[in-house]
C-alpha cells in the first residue's frame, strides 16, 4: 500500500512534466521550415496554392498556434495523435505497429546489460585491484567508448558476412511464414545482434556502477558488524552487500530509460528493424511532423512508465522510503 | 600540487592523457600533412589500406583519402565535443546553482524543466532540433550542447544543496554576505570539482552523439567527420568494411582517452582509499 | 576486581601501519589482560590506538595494517596465529563486539529480528522457531519496549538508544566470554548513555562476561570500570584498578587527561550586571512536514515559547539533549532560521522583525561559533582571509582588516605567521580558535557558541574553554553557550537554562541549578552525568 501510494504520487508529479514536454516540442516544431502539408504536397508531386489552403484548413493548420496547441492537447486526451501524411494512416496506428520490435529490443538489451553488468561488477569488486578487476574494468571502459552503430556494423561484418551465423538485419524472415516456437526462435536470431549492440554501452555503465556501489557498501559499518558476527565473505556479500548495492543500479535503470530509447534509433537503423526508433528517423527525414510529435509523446510515456516500475521496485527493496521523504 | 602527482601515479590516467595528446596532435597537424581539401577526389575509389603507399589507410567510395579524413575528423570531433560540452556545462552550472541555492518554487520550476529534458530521450530531442534548425556544424554543436545540460545541472544542484547548509556557508551568512557572494565566492569553488570532472563524461557522450547523427546523414555533410565516413562505409560494408572500421576505431580511441583523463582527474582530486 | 583467571591476555602486541601513515605503529608493545567477570576500560584520545586494539583482537584489521609482534591468548590459543576459519568461529560466539554508531552498525534493509537471528544461524543448528524464541528473549533481556514489534522493525524505525540495545542483544546472543565495546555510548544522549551503561553493567554481572570497554570519557570510566588502561599514541601509559588510577594517577599524561575533564562543580558565582543586553521573548519555531492532500501532517514544535535574558558580560548556557531545540534556538538568534513568533531584542532592536537588508548590517552585533571545526571553515580560503571577511564586508579597507585579523590570531593563541595557511593545515582545536577569531573580528556584542567544544578531544576542550573564559574577561563578552554536556556548562556558564522538547524546563544561576535542581528532567540529566562522585570532585590540577 505504501509502495503504491508512493509510486502513484510520483506518477502524478510526472504529468506536468509530460505536458511541459509536449508544449515545448510542439512550439519548437512550429519553427521548422515547412509543415506537414508541404511534405504532403512534395509527395504528391506538387500542387497549387488553393489545394494547399484547402489541405491546411482540413488539417486545422490555418488557425493560430495557441489554438492549434489546444486542439492537439484536446485530441491527445482522447488518445488521438493525429494523422500521418506520409504513411496515410493515423499516427497512433503507425506507432502501435512499430512498438513491439522496439519493446522487445529494449527489454532484451536491458536484461542482457543488467544481468552481466551485475555479475561482472560483483566479480570486479570482489577481486578489486587484481587482474580480474583490471580486465573487467578495462573492457568496460572500451565498451563505453565504442559507438553503438559502429559496433553493430562490425558485428554484422563478423557474424553475418564472414561467419554467416546470424542475419544481417530485419525483424524476422518474411519469406518463411512461421508460427509458434519457430517464429520466436527466428525473431530471437534476428534480435541477438541488435540487443547486444544496444546493451553494450549500458553493460559498461551498469558494470561500473555495480562495482563502485559494492566497494562503497563493503566499507560501511554494518558489513563490519556482519563480519564481527562470524559470517564468511560469501555470506557477507549475499546477505548484506548485494541487496544494498543493488539500489543505485535500480535507480539507474529509470534514469537510463530515455537514453536507451534514443539508442534504439541508431540500432534499429543499422539492423533495419521496423521499430519506433527507425520511425523517428524516417519522420525527421520525411518531415512528418505529426508522427514526430506523436513519437515524442509515446517516448515520454514509455520513460515515465519505466520510472514508475522502477519506483515500485525500489520502494519494495528499501523500507526507508516513505511518502514523506 | 599533490593532485597532479596523484594523477600521474595512475597508469590508466597517463595512458589516457597520451592518447588525447595524440588526437590533439592529429587535429593540429591535419593541414600540414594534408594541405588539400580532405573531401576532394584524391585517387581511385575503394583502395585497400596499404595497397597504395600514398594512401596508407585506403580510399573511400568516392576516392577520397581516408587518412586525410581521419586527421581532419579529429578537428571536428574535438571541436564539437569541446564546444558542446562548454555549452552544456555552463547552462548546467547556472541552472543547478540557482535551483540548489534558492530552493523553494525556483527549484521546483527549474527541476520540472530539467526533468522534462531528461524524460524525453536526448537523441530524440536531438533529432527534433535537427529537423527544425537544420544540420550545419553550428546548429548541430549547439543542439548537442542543449541536449546535454540536464546531467551537469542535476550534479551542480546536488552539490549546492549539500553545501548550502554547511557551517562555513552559514558563517558567511551571519557575517553579512550577500547571496551573490555566497554563491560565487563560497559555494561554487567547492562545488565545481565534481562538475568539472563530469565534463569529461559529457564530452565523451557529445562526441558519440554527433557521430551517431553524422552516421544517419543528419549532421553537416560538408565537413570531414568520422561519423560521416562510417555512414558512407555502410554502403560498401560487404567487402570494403575498412571504410567504416577505421573511423570507428578513431572515435573509440578519442572517447576512451577522454574517459580515462576524466577518471584520472576524479581519482586525483578525490583521493579515497581504494584498498580493502 | 576478582582473582579469577584472565580470559584474554595480550602480551607485547604491536600493530604496524602502512608506509605514509603519521607513525610507524598503531600499537607498540601493548600488554594487558581481562579477567572473567570484570569490566576493563581502555581510555585514550583520538589516535591513541584503542579502536585499533579492538580490531586487532577480532582480527578485523584493514588489509594494509598488520600484526608484527606479540600474542593475544584467548582460551589457551593465540588469536594472532589463528586461521581465518578459526577466527570466524570465535567471532559472534566467544568474542562479540559492539560499535559506536548504532544507526550505521545495522543493515538498514533487514529487520532487527532478522539480524539477531543471523548470529544463531551462523553458529548453531537451532530451528527457526527456537531462534525466534531466543531472539525475543534477548530483546526482553536488554529491556527494549515491546520486543515483538522491535523484532519486526527496521533500524530506522527505532531510536538511537533502542538500536544500541538491539546491537547489545545481538552481541550477547550466544553468551560470549568476552564482549568488546568500542565507544558504544559516545553517540548517544547523556540520559540514554546512562541507561545503556547501566544495562551493560547489569548484563555483565548476570552473565559473568568479561567486558573490554573502550572510551575517551573518564566519567564513563568512573561509572563502570573495575580496572583501567590508559593509552597514548599506541602505547600503554598506565593501568590499574579504577579507584587507584582515578584518585592517584601516576603518569603525567593520565593526570593531564583527568584534569582536563570538567568537573560538575560550578566555580563560585560571579557578580552579574543588571543591564540585559539580549532579551528573548516568547520565541517559537514550528515545523510542518508531510501533509500531502491534508493527510497526516506532522507538526514539530522545535522551539516553544522560549523566554530568556542575558545580562551584559555574562554567559548563559542552554543545555539539552539532541532534539531539545537548542540548536534551532541558536539559529533563531542569528536569524539563520526565522522564528514564527516572539521577539529577540539586542541593543534596543528587534531582530525577529528586521527586514533582510537591515539585518545584513545589524548582524555584526551577534556572531556565532560553530560545532564542527572541519565544516565551519571554507577549505578554499586562507585562514587570515576567513577572519578578515567580516570586517571587509562591512566596509573596513582590506589592508587594515588583514592586519587586525593577524592581531586576533595572537589574541586567540595562534601564531600570526601561520595566518596564510589553509584550514586543512590546522588541527581541530586550532580551527576552533580561527572560528572564534572570525566571530570576534566584528566586535560583536553577543557571541553565540553552538557546541563549540563537543567535537574536540578532552585535553583540547579544556584549552578552548580556558581561552573563552580569558576572552570573556578581557573583552567583556556576553556569551550564549549551547551544549549537551553539563560538565562543560558548569565550567563556563553563569546562568543556565535546561531545554527539553523545545521548552525551557528550568533556568537560573548555574551553581544553584546544579546544586538544587527543581525540575525532574534537570535532576535526571544531572544524575546521568557518568562518574558520580568522580564527576563532582576530581583533581583539576595536573601537578
Amino acid at each position: 500500500m505504501r509502495i503504491l501510494s508512493l509510486a502513484g504520487r510520483r506518477l502524478a508529479a510526472s504529468i506536468p512534466t509530460l505536458i511541459l514536454i509536449l508544449i515545448g516540442v510542439f512550439l519548437l516544431l512550429q519553427f521548422a521550415p515547412g509543415d506537414t502539408v508541404d511534405a504532403m504536397m512534395a509527395q504528391m508531386g506538387g500542387g497549387d496554392a488553393a489545394t494547399a489552403r484547402e489541405l491546411r484548413h482540413f488539417y486545422g493548420l490555418d488557425v493560430s498556434i495557441p489554438v492549434q496547441l489546444g486542439n492537439y492537447l484536446w485530441h491527445l486526451v482522447r488518445l488521438d495523435l493525429g494523422f500521418s501524411a506520409i504513411y496515410g494512416k493515423p499516427v497512433a496506428t503507425v506507432i502501435l505497429e512499430r512498438l513491439p520490435p522496439t519493446l522487445l529490443l529494449m527489454i532484451s538489451a536491458l536484461s542482457f546489460a543488467f544481468f552481466f553488468g551485475l555479475v561482472f561488477g560483483v566479480i570486479a569488486a570482489r577481486r578489486v585491484n587484481r587482474w580480474p578487476d583490471t580486465l573487467i574494468s578495462t573492457l568496460g571502459l572500451i565498451f563505453y567508448a565504442t559507438p553503438s552503430f559502429w559496433f553493430g556494423l562490425m558485428a554484422i561484418v563478423v557474424f553475418s558476412i564472414y561467419l554467416q551465423w546470424l542475419p544481417a538485419g530485419g525483424f524476422e524472415d518474411i519469406g518463411a511464414a512461421q508460427s509458434g516456437i519457430w517464429r520466436i526462435f527466428d525473431i530471437a536470431r534476428h534480435l541477438l545482434l541488435p540487443a547486444l549492440t544496444l546493451g553494450l554501452i549500458f553493460l559498461a555503465i551498469y558494470l561500473r556502477i555495480m562495482r563502485a556501489s559494492m566497494l562503497e557498501v563493503l566499507n560501511l559499518d554494518y558489513v563490519r558488524t556482519a563480519r564481527a558476527k562470524g559470517l564468511d565473505e560469501t555470506g557477507v556479500i549475499i546477505r548484506h552487500v548485494l541487496r544494498n548495492a543493488l539500489l543505485p543500479m535500480v535507480t539507474l535503470i529509470g534514469l537510463q530509460a530515455g537514453t536507451m530509447l534514443g539508442g534504439s534509433v541508431v540500432v534499429e537503423s543499422v539492423f533495419s528493424l521496423p521499430g519506433l526508433g527507425r520511425l523517428a528517423y524516417e519522420s525527421v527525414v520525411q518531415r512528418d511532423l505529426n508522427t514526430l510529435l506523436g513519437l515524442v509523446f509515446v517516448s515520454a510515456l514509455l520513460v515515465i512508465a519505466v520510472n514508475f516500475i522502477v519506483d515500485l521496485v525500489y520502494a519494495r527493496l528499501d523500507p526507508r522510503i516513505t511518502v514523506e521523504s | 600540487m599533490a593532485a597532479i602527482k596523484r594523477y600521474f601515479r595512475s597508469p590508466a590516467a597517463v595512458a589516457g592523457l597520451i592518447l588525447l595528446a595524440i588526437v590533439i596532435a592529429m587535429a593540429i597537424s591535419a593541414s600540414f600533412l594534408y594541405p588539400r581539401d580532405p573531401l576532394a577526389l584524391a585517387g581511385r575509389p575503394l583502395l585497400w589500406p596499404l595497397a597504395n603507399p600514398r594512401f596508407p589507410l585506403g580510399t573511400d567510395n568516392s576516392g577520397r583519402d581516408i587518412a586525410a579524413q581521419i586527421f581532419y575528423g579529429a578537428r571536428i570531433s574535438l571541436l564539437i565535443g569541446g564546444v558542446a560540452t562548454a555549452i552544456a556545462i555552463l547552462i548546467g552550472i547556472l541552472v543547478g546553482a540557482v535551483a540548489g541555492f534558492y530552493g523553494g518554487w525556483i527549484d521546483n520550476v527549474l527541476m520540472r524543466i530539467t526533468e522534462a529534458f531528461q524524460t524525453l530521450p536526448n537523441f530524440l530531442l536531438l533529432l527534433v532540433l535537427v529537423a527544425v534548425f537544420g544540420s550545419t556544424l553550428t546548429t548541430v554543436t549547439i543542439a548537442v550542447g542543449v541536449v546535454s545540460w540536464p546531467a551537469p545541472a542535476r550534479l551542480t544542484r546536488a552539490e549546492f544543496l549539500s553545501l548550502r547548509n554547511r557551517e562555513f556557508v552559514q558563517a558567511g551568512r551571519i557575517l553579512g554576505m550577500r547571496d551573490l557572494q555566497l554563491i560565487f565566492s563560497e559555494i561554487l569553488p567547492n562545488a565545481l570539482p565534481p562538475v568539472i570532472v563530469y565534463a569529461s563524461v559529457v564530452m565523451a557522450v557529445a562526441i558519440l552523439l554527433e557521430s551517431a547523427l553524422a552516421f544517419l546523414h543528419l549532421s553537416d555533410p560538408n565537413v570531414a567527420s568520422w561519423g560521416n565516413l562510417i555512414g558512407l562505409g555502410r554502403d560498401v560494408l560487404r567487402v570494403q568494411w575498412y571504410v567504416s572500421a577505421i573511423p570507428g576505431i578513431a572515435i573509440l580511441i578519442t572517447v576512451l582517452a577522454v574517459s580515462l583523463v576524466g577518471q584520472g582527474l576524479n581519482d586525483a582530486l578525490n583521493p579515497r582509499l581504494k584498498r580493502r | 576486581m576478582s582473582g579469577t583467571a584472565a580470559i584474554l591476555s595480550i602480551e607485547g602486541l604491536s600493530v604496524r601501519l602502512p608506509a605514509g601513515a603519521d607513525r610507524s605503529h598503531a600499537l607498540k608493545d601493548v600488554s594487558l589482560s581481562v579477567a572473567a567477570d570484570e569490566i576493563l576500560c581502555i581510555v585514550g584520545e583520538s589516535g591513541s590506538g584503542k579502536s585499533m586494539l579492538a580490531n586487532a583482537i577480532m582480527r578485523l584489521l584493514p588489509n594494509e595494517v598488520t600484526i608484527d609482534g606479540g600474542r593475544m591468548i584467548f582460551e589457551a590459543s593465540d588469536l594472532g596465529a589463528a586461521s581465518e576459519a578459526e577466527m570466524r568461529k570465535h567471532r559472534g560466539a566467544d568474542i562479540a563486539m559492539i560499535f559506536q554508531e548504532p544507526m550505521t552498525a545495522l543493515n538498514p534493509l533487514r529487520t532487527i529480528g532478522d539480524q539477531i537471528a543471523e548470529v544463531f544461524s551462523v553458529h548453531t543448528d537451532l530451528s527457526r522457531a527456537e531462534i525466534t524464541g531466543r531472539v525475543l528473549a534477548l530483546l526482553a533481556d536488554v529491556r527494549i519496549p515491546d520486543p515483538n514489534a522491535a523484532a519486526k522493525a527496521y533500524p530506522h524505525e527505532l531510536s538511537g538508544g533502542q538500536r544500541q540495545r538491539a546491537v547489545i542483544a545481538m552481541a550477547l546472543a550466544l553468551d560470549p566470554k568476552l564482549l568488546i565495546a568500542d565507544e558504544p555510548t559516545t553517540a548517544l544522549d547523556v540520559t540514554t548513555q546512562a541507561q545503556i551503561l547501566k544495562l551493560i553493567r547489569e548484563l555483565q554481572q548476570r552473565r559473568r562476561t568479561a567486558v573490554l570497554f573502550i572510551t575517551h570519557d573518564f566519567g564513563v570510566v568512573a561509572e563502570i570500570a573495575d580496572r583501567v588502561v590508559v593509552m597514548q599514541q599506541g602505547r600503554i601509559v598506565e593501568q590499574g584498578p579504577a579507584a587507584e588510577v582515578l584518585d592517584h594517577p601516576q603518569a603525567p599524561y593520565t593526570r593531564q587527561l583527568i584534569a582536563a575533564v570538567p568537573p560538575l562543580d560550578a566555580p563560585p558565582a560571579r557578580k552579574l550586571s543588571q543591564d540585559h543586553i539580549l532579551t528573548i521573548s516568547n520565541v517559537s519555531k514550528t515545523y510542518r512536514t508531510g501533509g500531502f492532500l491534508g493527510r497526516r501532517a506532522r507538526v514539530t514544535r522545535a522551539v516553544n515559547d522560549v523566554s530568556l535574558t542575558l545580562p551584559r558580560g555574562a554567559t548563559l548556557g542552554i543545555v539539552g539533549e539532541s532534539g531539545s531545540g537548542k540548536s534551532t534556538l541558536a539559529r533563531c538568534l542569528v536569524r539563520l532560521i526565522d522564528p514564527d513568533q516572539g521577539s529577540i531584542m539586542l541593543l534596543g532592536k528587534d531582530f525577529v522583525t528586521m527586514p533582510r537588508g537591515k539585518l545584513r548590517e545589524e548582524t555584526r552585533h551577534i556572531q556565532m561559533v560553530f560545532q564542527d571545526p572541519f565544516a565551519s571553515l571554507n577549505p578554499r580560503h586562507k585562514a587570515v582571509e576567513l577572519v578578515a571577511q567580516g570586517p571587509i564586508i562591512h566596509g573596513t579597507p582590506r589592508a587594515r582588516a588583514i592586519a587586525e585579523a593577524k592581531e586576533l590570531f595572537a589574541l586567540v593563541g595562534l601564531d600570526p605567521s601561520a595566518a596564510d595557511r589553509f584550514p586543512h593545515e590546522f588541527s581541530g582545536g586550532q580551527r576552533q580558535r580561527i572560528g572564534l577569531a572570525r566571530a570576534l573580528a566584528l566586535k560583536p556584542a553577543v557571541l553565540v557558541a553552538d557546541e563549540p567544544v563537543s567535537a574536540l578531544d578532552v585535553s583540547v576542550q579544556a584549552q578552548v574553554l580556558e581561552l573563552l573564559a580569558d576572552l570573556r574577561a578581557r573583552l567583556g563578552l556576553s556569551i550564549v553557550f549551547i551544549t549537551h554536556d553539563l560538565r562543560v556548562a558548569a565550567q563556563i556558564c553563569d546562568l543556565v537554562a535546561v531545554m527539553k522538547d523545545g521548552v525551557i524546563v528550568e533556568q537560573g544561576l548555574a551553581g544553584e541549578t546544579f546544586a538544587n535542581p527543581q525540575h525532574p528532567y534537570t535532576r535526571a540529566l544531572l544524575a546521568s552525568v557518568p562518574g558520580g562522585a568522580f564527576a563532582r570532585h576530581h583533581a583539576t590540577e595536573p601537578a
